[in-house]
Parts: structure tokens; C-alpha cells; sequence
């Protein structure tokens, strides 16, 4: 059987598996609380499982081993800032935000600020940052369906983006959070057996002796001994180094203003079921990039130069699924194609969740925050109504990613994630954190904080050499590149914090600082916060 | 209904719990835990990137093998992380979930007298 079947069957498999949970799902769907938060009855376990589905994207499967094969040991940076950004999310926000809110992140600003100003803010960046998430995430699925079918056709890659929009609508719209939960947990599940798969065999050809993976990894790559040290993709000017220093920022501080790994603690039903979420979390999100450090450097030891560095011809997001073809064999053999399509389709359902979880995040936030919060605050908003509103925002968001993502088709995944960490952590983190822990924070820190964390952050984006002026931009004919860094990160993030700050100080809002006693008791006991629906 | 209508229905059991002296040591052991412990992993966390940055040759020094500084400091990393964790979990469980269960109870009880 060749790989293309065995790759279609695969996939059909993996939407067969998720269509089916989503059914089954649905029917336990009544409620408001159910299609948001899944009726807070997941266990920290089942959460924690959850989490990492919706974490480890296709960004990171796909984008960091690729970059660990092409860059060498400047790929790992994204591996250690994703899991170190684990502990802002534990020690700083998952308990306190899951005690505090229900179903958005606007909730715990809404808590003690003007409704209409904080959720409009809110909600305009969580809608923003899920969107240059989704777009990475359904490019990723264009090129990796087209690759696999062994075809660089453009329609191919239209084609596979718009049934993963399609599937992903359907998740949401069908399964809500119970749904949407499961999907991501059987992926988690998929993702860490077939890495550790790919990981035991690769080890295996070397005798489980790391040090001779790495030496054969910097033997292959042609670059030496420097392909293991830091330095070979940012080291070689003052911008890029600083470049480094503002991604490595925006990785670790951008997962905790994640707006639907946000939403994942709302799914539980007290917030020590939440920390022990983020505790399964960290342990599952840190073994798996301890495992993209072999598949990353496997790939650099084991394929050849043109099968992944870009600068050869390769295409450097495939290092995985060529990873897996040549443990299991090489080109040709029966074991290199079963394996191929194994981890093609285990990526297929990484994207899958990841999609449904952004889409699920962003469709809460336009129904609850601006349908039921803003547009229709004055007047009484039934769940069902609520709920209705909720899915018509996820059809067409859903609608909206599709047609953004085929024209950005030539933007790198990996950018567009680092951008979506950059703005979370720039607009959602100094919102969130002041929140918990000023009184004196307001209506007018908040609503600066993110405005113009976000501007600035996108801003700076559109001025970079991103958009234009170098052949990789996205226009490389023109050059209207003021600002030199790829990531934006060490400007707008403490730009967000600063403005949160000013704003703050330059109002008054009584109202607010009375109301945070409330926040605080019930953020630090639990007292007064939302429980599980039971049926 | 004004803009800060959840403002308004202010339940004054929170101001009670406020100012118990419960309620300020739970407050007390969770800030001077976490703000110390976010300052310390931030700033390791930012040694590495600077070290990466601008110590390449140390970071290139050899160790055993092909296994080098800068792979060890990026696996220490991953240590760190998962012993913070660890010890964060452990320390919320002995010092700060009995205190605020204490005071959750209170508020139920409160909230039916």
C-alpha cells in the first residue's frame, strides 16, 4: 500500500474518531455553562490531559523540531520558553482567574470595572490573538496535506484549509467545551505515544547514547560543533540578538494571556482541581518538548540537508513526518510509509484541536463579553439565546480564518505563533496580573493596557521587515520597515504594563478598588465562586 | 442598572472575611511565596537567553562528549520548572488550601445565617 492511502485512510480516521466524540458529545450540551466551561466537571487529570491538546500546536510539533534540524540549538529556545511560561499561568493566574471569572477572560475584569468598556477591550484581543493563532495553525495543515499527497498544488492547500475550517466550526458548534475537551485529550493522548515512538527508534540508532545523536546531528548539518551551541540563527548581528532576547520575552510571558488556555480552567470544579491541571500540564507539555529535542536533532542527524533546511530546497515544518519515514525504513519501505502517515495524521489531529480550541475561545467571547455584556447589557439575554449567538460567532470566525489564512500562506508558522504569544502577552498579561493584584488598578489601566498592548504589538508588526523589505517578507518589493526586530515583544509588553499603569493612576474609580476586597477573597478562597453543574 | 451593577450588590461577608486575620496570613503566605519564586524563575529564565545571546563561547564549552554547557543549562531549564512546580504544589497544599477552606466554610456558613 502506498503512502498516500495509508496517509487518507489515517486522516479519515482521525476526523471519523473526533466527528463521532463531537456527536456523542453534543447530547450532553444543555446549558450556557455546559457549551462554555463543559459544565466545570473535567477533572484536574482529564484538564491537565485537555491542556496539552490545546497547547502543543502544530507550531510547536511541526515548527520546533524543524527549527532544532535547520538551526540547530536556537530551536530550543521556543521548547524552553513555552515550558517556563507554564509557571506564570501556575503561580500567577489559573487559580485566582478560575475563582474570579466563568466563562471569559473578561469575566474577572468585569468583576469590578465597567462592563461595557473592559469586556469590548477584552474581547476585541482575545478575537485578535485567536485569529493569527488560527492562521497558523490552518497554513500548517495546507502545506503538510499537500506535501503528504506528494503535490505542491495551491488547490490542494485551499482545499485542506477549508475542511479544516469546516471540521473545526463543526467541533465547536456541535460539541461546545465538552466536545472540544475531549478532541483535545485524544489528541494529547496520540501526540505523546507517536513522539515517543519516533523518539525510541531514533534513539535506538545510536544506541540510546545522546552524545552521539548530537554528534552525528552536527556532523550532517555541515555547520560543526557550532550547530550544537546558541548563535547560528540569531547570534550573527546586535538586532538579531536582541530579536532573540524580545521572542524569548514574549514565549514566556504570552502563554498565561492565552485566551483559550485561559478558558481551560473554567472547565473544572474548584481551582485546586485547576492548579492540578496546569500540574498534569507542565509535566505532560514538558516531556514532549523534551522529546522534540531528539526529533529536532534526529532530523539534522538522520535526513538529508535538501529534505528540511529551506536554504537547500527542504521544507524545514516536515521534519517530523520525514523523521518517522526514515526510522521506520527510508523512502519506499512499508515501515518508513506506515510511520509517515501515523505522524502525519497524529499532526492532523494536533491541528484539529488546536483549531477548535481557538475558535471555541473567541465564539464565547463574542457572545458573552459583546452580545450579552456590551450589545445587549439593558436587557435580558436568555442561555438559549446566549448559546445561539455563541455559534453563529463560531461559524463565522471559522469563516473569517479560512479567508485569511489561504492569501497568508506565505507567512512561516512559526512567526505567526510567536506573534500571537507576543500580543497575548502584551494586551491579556498586564491586564490579568494587575487585576489580581492592585486595588487601585481601573476601568482606564485596563482598557489602555490592552488597546495598547495590542496596537502596539500588531504596529509594530506591520513596520517590521516581516511585512516588507527583506526578499522573506511578505512584501518583498517594497520597504516601509521602520522597526527592525521580526517579534515585537520587548517593546509592546512593557509598553501594555506601562500604559496599564499611567492609566490607572490618572483615574479614579472607588467603585473598582471597593469591589477588589471581593475579588481578592474570593480569588485567594474560592468563596462565592462558580461550582460544577451537576445533571 | 449603572455600569457597575455587580459593584452594587456588594455582599458585605466579603468585607468581614476581608479583615479577619485569616485571611491576611492566606494572603500574606501566597504573595511571599509566589512574587520571590516568579522573580527568581524569570530572572534564570533570562540568564539563559542573555547567556545564549552573549556568552556563545561558554555556552559552546564542552562537557562530556558532544554534550555542552549550553545543552545543560537548557536542561536545567526544564528541572527547575518541574521542581518549582512540584514544591509550589506541595506548599499550597500544607500552608494555604487549609486556610482557605477555613474561610470558604465561614462564608457558607455566613451566607445562610
Amino acid at each position: 500500500m502506498d503512502t498516500q492511502v495509508l496517509t487518507t485512510i489515517l486522516f479519515l480516521s482521525v476526523v471519523a474518531l473526533t466527528v463521532g466524540i463531537t456527536f456523542w458529545a453534543s447530547r450532553q450540551t444543555k446549558t450556557a455553562a455546559d457549551y462554555y466551561s463543559g459544565g466545570r466537571s473535567f477533572s484536574g487529570f482529564q484538564n491537565g490531559l485537555a491542556i496539552g491538546g490545546d497547547y502543543m500546536s502544530a507550531a510547536s510539533f511541526l515548527g520546533i523540531s524543524g527549527a532544532i534540524a535547520v538551526y540547530g540549538y536556537d530551536g530550543f529556545l521556543y521548547s524552553i520558553g513555552f515550558l517556563v511560561a507554564w509557571l506564570v499561568a501556575l503561580l500567577l493566574v489559573a487559580e485566582m482567574l478560575r475563582n474570579a471569572g466563568r466563562y471569559t477572560m473578561a469575566d474577572q475584569l468585569a468583576f469590578r470595572m465597567q462592563q461595557r468598556p473592559v469586556r469590548t477591550a477584552a474581547s476585541i484581543s482575545t478575537v485578535v490573538v485567536s485569529i493569527f493563532y488560527l492562521l497558523a495553525q490552518m497554513v500548517g495543515a495546507g502545506s503538510l496535506v499537500a506535501l503528504l499527497l506528494g503535490v505542491d498544488s495551491q488547490a490542494i492547500k485551499n482545499i485542506t484549509i477549508i475542511g479544516v475550517g469546516v471540521l473545526m466550526i463543526f467541533y465547536v458548534v456541535v460539541g461546545g467545551m465538552k466536545g472540544t475537551t475531549y478532541v483535545q485529550i485524544v489528541k494529547a493522548v496520540l501526540l505523546m505515544i507517536g513522539s515517543a515512538l519516533i523518539v525510541v527508534l531514533v534513539l535506538a540508532k545510536f544506541n540510546f547514547n545522546l552524545s552521539d545523536l548530537l554528534g552525528s546531528a552536527a556532523e550532517n548539518s555541515g555547520k560543526g560543533e557550532a550547530f550544537l551551541a546558541p548563535g547560528l540563527q540569531y547570534g550573527s548581528s546586535l538586532t538579531s540578538q536582541i530579536d532573540f532576547l524580545s521572542l524569548g520575552l514574549a514565549l514566556v510571558l504570552g502563554t498565561a494571556g492565552l485566551p483559550h488556555i485561559l478558558i481551560r480552567f473554567y472547565t473544572v470544579p474548584t481551582a485546586r482541581d485547576a492548579r492540578k491541571s496546569v500540574l498534569w500540564a507542565i509535566g505532560l507539555i514538558g516531556a514532549f518538548y523534551l522529546m522534540t529535542l531528539v526529533l529536532g536533532f534526529g532530523a539534522a542527524a538522520l535526513l538529508d540537508r535538501d529534505q528540511v533546511d529551506p536554504a537547500a530546497g527542504g521544507n524545514q515544518n516536515l521534519a517530523s513526518p520525514l523523521l518517522a519515514e526514515a526510522v521506520g525504513g527510508g523512502e519506499g519501505s512499508t515501515g518508513g510509509a506506515v510511520l509517515l502517515a501515523l505522524i502525519a495524521a497524529v499532526a492532523f489531529a494536533t491541528i484539529l484541536a488546536v483549531v477548535a480550541g481557538l475558535t471555541l475561545a473567541s465564539s464565547s467571547s463574542v457572545a458573552h463579553d459583546l452580545y450579552k455584556g456590551v450589545i445587549k447589557k439593558d436587557s435580558p439575554v436568555t442561555e438559549k439565546d446566549e448559546v445561539k449567538v455563541a455559534r453563529i460567532a463560531a461559524f463565522i470566525i471559522g469563516a473569517i480564518a479560512i479567508a485569511l489564512s489561504i492569501p497568508a500562506q506565505r507567512l512561516n508558522i512559526a512567526f505567526l505563533v510567536a506573534l500571537a504569544f507576543a500580543v497575548a502577552a502584551s494586551a491579556n498579561l498586564p491586564a490579568i496580573i494587575y487585576n489580581m493584584f492592585w486595588r487601585r488598578f481601573n476601568t482606564r489601566g485596563a482598557t489602555w493596557s490592552i488597546y495598547g498592548g495590542l496596537i502596539s504589538a500588531v504596529g509594530l508588526v506591520l513596520l517590521s521587515p516581516v511585512m516588507s523589505g527583506l526578499p522573506t517578507s511578505l512584501f518583498p518589493d517594497s520597504d516601509w520597515s521602520i522597526f527592525p526586530l521580526n517579534n515585537p515583544g520587548i517593546v509592546s509588553i512593557p509598553l501594555g504594563f506601562l500604559l496599564g499603569y499611567i492609566g490607572t493612576v490618572t483615574s479614579r474609580e472607588p467603585e473598582a478598588e471597593e469591589r477588589y476586597t471581593e475579588l481578592e477573597v474570593r480569588a485567594l478562597t474560592g468563596a462565592g465562586a462558580e461550582g460544577a453543574v451537576s445533571h | 442598572m449603572t455600569e457597575h451593577d455587580r459593584a452594587a450588590r456588594h455582599d458585605p461577608i466579603y468585607d468581614r472575611l476581608h479583615a479577619t486575620p485569616e485571611f491576611a496570613e492566606l494572603r500574606h503566605r501566597y504573595r511571599s511565596f509566589v512574587i520571590p519564586a516568579t522573580v527568581a524563575f524569570l530572572a534564570w529564565y533570562l540568564l539563559y537567553v542573555v547567556l545564549s545571546n552573549w556568552a556563545g563561547d561558554f555556552m559552546a564549552t564542552k562537557v562530556v562528549g558532544h554534550i555542552n554547557v549550553a545543552l545543560i543549562f537548557g536542561l536545567l531549564q526544564f528541572v527547575t520548572t518541574f521542581g518549582l512546580a512540584w514544591y509550589y504544589a506541595r506548599y499550597s497544599q500544607n500552608k494555604l488550601d487549609p486556610l482557605a477552606r477555613q474561610l470558604d466554610a465561614d462564608y457558607q456558613a455566613g451566607g445562610n445565617a
